[in-house]
This record gives C-alpha cells, structure tokens and sequence, in this order.
C-alpha cells in the first residue's frame, strides 16, 4: 500500500487549521468570544490544528521520500 | 413554581462551520476514491492486503468502537454516575484489551480464518461458525441503523436538518467510501476520525475546566449534585460517590450505579469486556488488517493507550455539564447576592460542603436548576409536544418522573421532580463553549464519531457476509474477482438494510431495545467458547455449539425472572415469571445486565466441559495446529526493540491503568 495516511491527514488538519485562524484573527473581539471565556478559541486552536497537520505532512511525505529512494 | 416547558436552543452555522465539514467530507471522501485503485483482490478489500502499520490499525481498532454511542453515551454517564463510569475504560476495557493482544492475536493472525467466525469453524465445525455469524451479521446492521436513527434524530433536533435527509446522506457517504476502498478506506478515514474527535474534544474540555476551576472546581461541583440527590431527590447513593470509582463499590446502595465490586469486576471487567475486546470481529478485523503477526499483537496494546486517557476526553464533558449553570455561570464573578433557600439549606446541615461551595463560587441548586434541568444537562421533553419557536429553537413540555399509577414523584422539597436527558449533554456544552469556527469543528467531530461507527459495522457486515454466509453456503468456490464484487455488493446491502433498520426504530421506538437485548444474550457467553477453544485443545465442535446455546438460553432465563429495581415487567425482564413474583430484584438495570452476563458466561462454560467430555474430538492434532494455545509454536519477537514487543507494552499500559485507579477511587 503507498498511500500514506499521513498525508490526507496533514493536508486536512493544514486547511482546517487555516480557516480557523483565519477566521478567528478576522473576528478578533467579536461578542461571541464570551463563548470562550473571553478567549479566541479560534486562532489558538487553529494554530495548533495548523502545528499539527504540519508535522503530519512532513512525517508522511519523509516516508513517501524514503519509499522512493529504495 | 417549576419550568412546565424547556427550549433546546437552536445552533446556528455559520460559513465557517460549513467550510470546516465541507473540508471533512472532501477528505473521507478522498481517501475512498484514492483507494479504489488498490482493491485488487478481495484480500485487498476485507483485509487491507494485511499490509497496514500497527498505529494505524491501532488507532482504527479504537476509533472503530468510538462511535457515537460511544462518546455520546459515556458523557452522559459521566453527569449520571461521575468518575466510577471510567470503569468502563479501566476496568471494562483495557484488561481485555492486552489479553487480545499477547494471548489471543496470535490465533487470529496466525492461522488461515479469515474473519472470527471462520475461526470457529476451522477450530469447531461448520454449526457453531453459521450460528455465529448469523447473530454476527444481523448485529452489525441493526448497530449502524442505531447510528443512523440516532443521528438522523440528534441533527434534526439541533440543527433542523431532515431526519431522512441525514440519513440518507450519512449512509451514501459511509457508502461510497467503503464501496470503493474496502476495509483500508475505512481504517483509513477511523484513523482521520479519531484524530478529530481529539482534536473536537479537548477545547471542549479544556473550556469547561477553566470555567468551572480546575479539578477541585469539578469536585466541588459533583459533591453539591451528590447532596442534591442523595437529600433532595432521596436516590439510594452516598453524596460523595460521584467523584469515587472504587471507594463505594463495596455496597450497591452506596454507588449511583447500583452494583457491587464482585458484579462489576466480573460481569463488566471479565465476561461483558472479554467478549467483546476478543471475540467481535468489528475490532478484530482492525487487527487482522495489519501487515505481520507482531504490528497484529500491537495492534489492540496501541489501542488501549489512548482508550486509558479517554475518560478525560468523553467523561470528563458529562461531569461538568452537571455542575455548570445554564444561564450565566457564576464562577469567575464573586458572589454578592442573596443566599439562596438550598444553600442555606447545605450551610444547616453540612457547614464542610458549604464552605468548599463558596470557596470555588459554586453556583446554588436553584441557579443550576433554573430552566428545569440540572446543569446543562436539559431535561427529556415529550416528543409529541414539539414546536418550533420563533428563533429557531425546539420547545417541548418537560417530563416529571412517574409512580406506576401516573401521579408524579415529589422530591424533599414537595416539587415533582425532572426526567433528564443525559444523551444531550455533548450538544449543549458545544453549543455553551464554542463560538462559530469551533462549532464547525466539533459538529464535526460528533458526525466523525457517528460515522465511524457506521463504516466500522459495515467493513465487518461485509466480510462475514461474503466469507462465512454466502462463500460458505451460497456459492462455494467462487473466482477471487467474484468474491471482490460480493463485497462490494454487499456493502450496499448492508447500509440499506441499516437504513431500513434505523426507519423501523422510528416506527417502533422499542424494536433497537428488544434487539440489542436478544445480542446481549447471544454474546454475553460467547467468551466461554473462544477462552476454552483457544486454551482446551479437547474442547469439541458439539460442546461449544450446545454450550452456546445454552448461555444464551441462561441469559433469557436470567434476564426474563429478573427485574431491576422501580421497573415493570416488560422489556427490562421479568417476563418469564408469570405467574409468581420475580425470583430477584436488582439495585438497578446495570446490576442486572452485569449479573445476566455471569450466568450465561458460566453455564457456556460448564455446559461446553461436560459436552465436550462426552463427545468425541473430531478433529485431530495436526488440524489444531495455530489455533489451540498448546499446539501452536510461541510467536518469536526476535530482532523486535523491547518497547515494541506485546509482553513490555501491555505491562506498562497495565501499570498505568492501575495507578490511574489507585489516583481517582
């Protein structure tokens, strides 16, 4: 089997974590942030969803590499 | 004067919460599509090629039983029973867990079955296999209807969506994804959603704990509940048992639960845990997925790490909805007001609690109870009482509990007192804590966990389908390519079968609750015939089929003179004694179910020895070989690092889990 997971999964974490961020920084002290304890939820989450997909990309695209070596 | 009416607030999606599950359906359904050219053989399809890493079936193997009843369930238990609910994690689950891994692996992988009722019958004989895999069959589907239904219910109530529309929708997409890419597609996507469900749950956690103060603020919170239930409402529990797992198990009236120590160890830890860790090809499948024997025995071990810290991810929500107050929480404002009458009431007759209360601001029952649930949790509305409100919201007249001659049940305070609906939990703590984003995510994460499940019933419904149903007496020797093209065809037929099942429970509303009992029954002794195949090599094909029956007869017997306590004779039991009073009465229906399990474990047993004894072994030494403990070559880990070799991984998970009890008794 070639396809590595961990490539969809960096690849969708990376996107979800974008949007969040994205959208969070956009709606930095908006009312609905008293939702969150008066935290934006959004932009830490979302760099932490971004952090994430990143080391999974990176670890699957190492193996896909290594892979092709052989 | 109590709330007569309750609105479930109504969640609004924004762009963003669309983006984010538009990105999750894109995904699984990629991954599906990807796959497809790799589904060369049938192999390929039901099994992965057995060609996959042991965290990634490991991971599937957890997510596989994640499903949403799972998580949606064990929240809700964690706000009814508080911590002793990770009993089913600690001691429920993980125990059996390593004992798959180390013991019983090497039988599945190593020998030619192909499923776990093929294992019957090259251990047994072709009887105990069909029986197997009928009942098999027949509860994969009704599971992931149950998933469907109550999907379909859960979105149409928060979200206004169509019940048919969810569920037509939720099975195409489980559909087409393990149409096309088989069993790896759907490990695949296990792997994708348990990474979501972690990712949903932990702000959700996280959030509540700052609310409410840490740990302390949690116990502090569960200690008020416990003084409510136990000295208002009058339930039969001590008020300090819902932050204990162990300290009040040694007495059923003690514990919220209902059950004693030697109930819990035994039917849940050993006959309920065991039979289903080891015995249901729904997660044994993951395993046998997995590329050589040794990534096979890791495969449950790697499981259970997560499924140790899981009470803090699915529990962990139940417990603080309980104690977090639906309107504005008081917690992070000092109190200046006006002591209510039940604070005053604690400050009288437990100066201790009340003092702990004002310490971590704790909000007053009459706070907590303000809208007619308790907490977050709301209260059950009639379903026929139903209307939408000008917002948005559905609005429904609460239900109080019953005497069985229809006058209600007044608490301490001469106030009927509320039905709770536990299994909303999750939904409202998403809908108090996350703003538009993070809604987005964790609806996600909920339709995860629900379609997990599903694929999970369905990649099994399809195998044992095509090897043990249709291979075995339909069309023998059928060309591989044949076999291929059954599978994919019966993944069809399976999920519409499950969408017929879930619109049966919408006609019937107690049809899922008579089937999942007559499964109970015909799984509780089933562990007894795979302990004694695996480990007696002179058990027979006669012993472990009459056996088989005979459990699930003394589980019918058990369950049907039997009744737990405050309920009528009906689908709780008792309907056996008709014309005398029931032989027992259980502290509660858990209490029953555990005890349902002993009996029928233990007839199997007794009933498989004495049968086998007076039959003669059909099958001869060299046919046991690879699949009875003492003919079968122990498997090498030579060349394997210590930390990755089944002995060391599950005495550590093992030592862990310990503490983890030792730390929250």
């Amino acid at each position: 089997m070639s396809a590595d997971i961990r490539i969809p999964i960096g690849a969708m974490f990376i996107l979800m974590g974008l949007i969040l961020g994205i959208y969070g920084w956009s709606t930095s002290g908006a009312e609905m942030y008293a939702k969150s304890l008066g935290m934006n939820m959004n932009i830490y989450w979302g760099c932490a969803m971004l952090l994430f997909g990143v080391v999974m990309l990176l670890f699957g695209l190492k193996a896909q590499f290594c892979a092709k070596d052989k | 004067m109590s709330a007569l009416t309750y609105t479930i607030p109504k969640f609004e999606l924004f762009a963003v919460d669309w983006a984010i599950l538009i990105i999750y359906f894109f995904f699984v359904l990629g991954v599906g599509f990807t796959l497809k050219r790799y589904m060369k053989t049938s192999t390929d399809f039901f099994l992965s090629g057995k060609s996959i890493a042991a965290w990634i079936t490991g991971l599937a193997f957890i997510s596989a039983n994640l499903g949403a009843q799972e998580v949606i369930g064990m929240a809700a238990s964690g706000a009814k029973y508080g911590i002793a609910t990770s009993h089913f994690y600690w001691i429920g689950a993980i125990p059996a867990m390593i004992f798959v891994g180390i013991f019983m692996m090497p039988f599945y992988y190593g020998s030619k079955a192909r499923s776990v009722p093929e294992y019957l019958k090259l251990r047994f004989d072709e009887k105990t296999r069909a029986f197997n895999a009928l009942s098999f069959a027949a509860m994969t589907v009704f599971s992931s209807g149950i998933s469907m239904y109550a999907m379909g219910k859960l979105l149409n109530l928060l979200l206004g969506w169509d019940f048919n529309t969810c569920v037509l929708v939720s099975g195409f997409i489980v559909l087409l994804y393990t149409f096309l890419g088989g069993l790896t597609s759907a490990i695949y996507n296990e792997v994708i959603q348990f990474f979501l469900i972690v990712f949903g749950f932990i702000p959700l956690v996280f959030l509540g704990l700052k609310n409410v103060g840490g740990w302390e603020g949690v116990k502090a919170r569960l200690a008020q509940e416990g003084w409510f239930r136990s000295e208002i409402l009058s339930e039969s529990m001590n008020p300090d048992a819902l932050t204990h797992s162990w300290k009040y198990m040694g007495d059923a009236a003690s514990n919220p639960m209902g059950v004693e120590w030697f109930g819990l160890v035994m039917g849940l830890g050993f006959v309920l845990s065991f039979g289903y860790w080891c015995t249901d090809f729904l997660v044994v499948q993951r395993a046998m997925a997995a590329k050589d024997m040794s990534a096979a025995r890791r495969t449950p071990l790697i499981a259970a790490i997560p499924k140790m810290l899981f009470p803090l991810l699915v529990i962990l929500p139940g417990m603080l909805a309980i104690g977090i107050a639906p309107l504005a929480d008081k917690a992070l404002q000092p109190r200046t007001e006006v002591k209510s009458a039940m604070t005053l009431q604690i400050e009288k007759s437990n100066p201790e609690l009340a003092q702990r209360l004002a310490a971590h601001n704790v909000p007053s029952m009459e706070e907590l109870t303000a809208l007619g649930g308790r907490g977050l949790v709301p209260p059950k509305i009639d379903e026929k009482s139903i209307v939408e409100t000008p917002e948005g919201g559905k609005k429904g007249v609460i239900v109080f509990k019953k005497h069985s001659d229809g006058q209600p049940i007044l608490d301490k305070t001469g106030k009927p007192i509320v039905e709770l609906d536990y299994d909303l939990v999750i939904p409202m703590m998403l809908h108090k804590y996350f703003p538009a984003g993070l809604l987005g995510l964790g609806l996600c994460a909920l339709m995860a966990s629900f379609m997990s499940g599903m694929a999970g019933n369905t990649t099994a419904f399809n195998t044992v389908w095509t090897y043990d149903i249709y291979q075995s007496y339909i069309r023998k020797h059928a060309p591989d390519k044949h076999s291929l093209w059954m599978g994919r065809y019966a993944t069809v037929g399976g999920i519409l079968l499950s969408m017929g099942a879930a619109y049966a429970a919408t006609r019937f509303n107690n049809i899922m609750d008579i089937l999942q009992l007559v499964f109970a029954f015909v799984n509780a002794p089933l562990f007894a015939t795979f302990m004694l195949g695996m480990f007696w090599r002179r058990a027979t094909g006669h012993g472990a089929f009459i056996g088989l029956v005979c459990g699930t007869l003394a589980a019918l017997l058990h369950h049907g003179l039997t009744l737990p306590y405050g309920s009528e004779v009906g689908i709780k039991g008792g309907y056996l004694a008709m014309n005398f009073d029931v032989l027992h009465t259980y502290p509660s229906e858990m209490a029953q179910n555990f005890w349902t399990a002993i009996y029928a474990w233990t007839t199997c047993f007794v009933v498989t020895i004495v049968v086998s004894l007076a039959t003669r072994q059909t099958k001869k030494a060299e046919e046991l070989k690879g699949l009875v403990y003492s003919l079968t070559p122990k498997p090498k880990e030579d060349g394997i690092p210590w930390y990755k070799q089944p002995a060391y991984l599950g005495g550590a998970v093992l030592a862990v889990t310990i503490v983890l009890n030792i730390i929250f008794r």
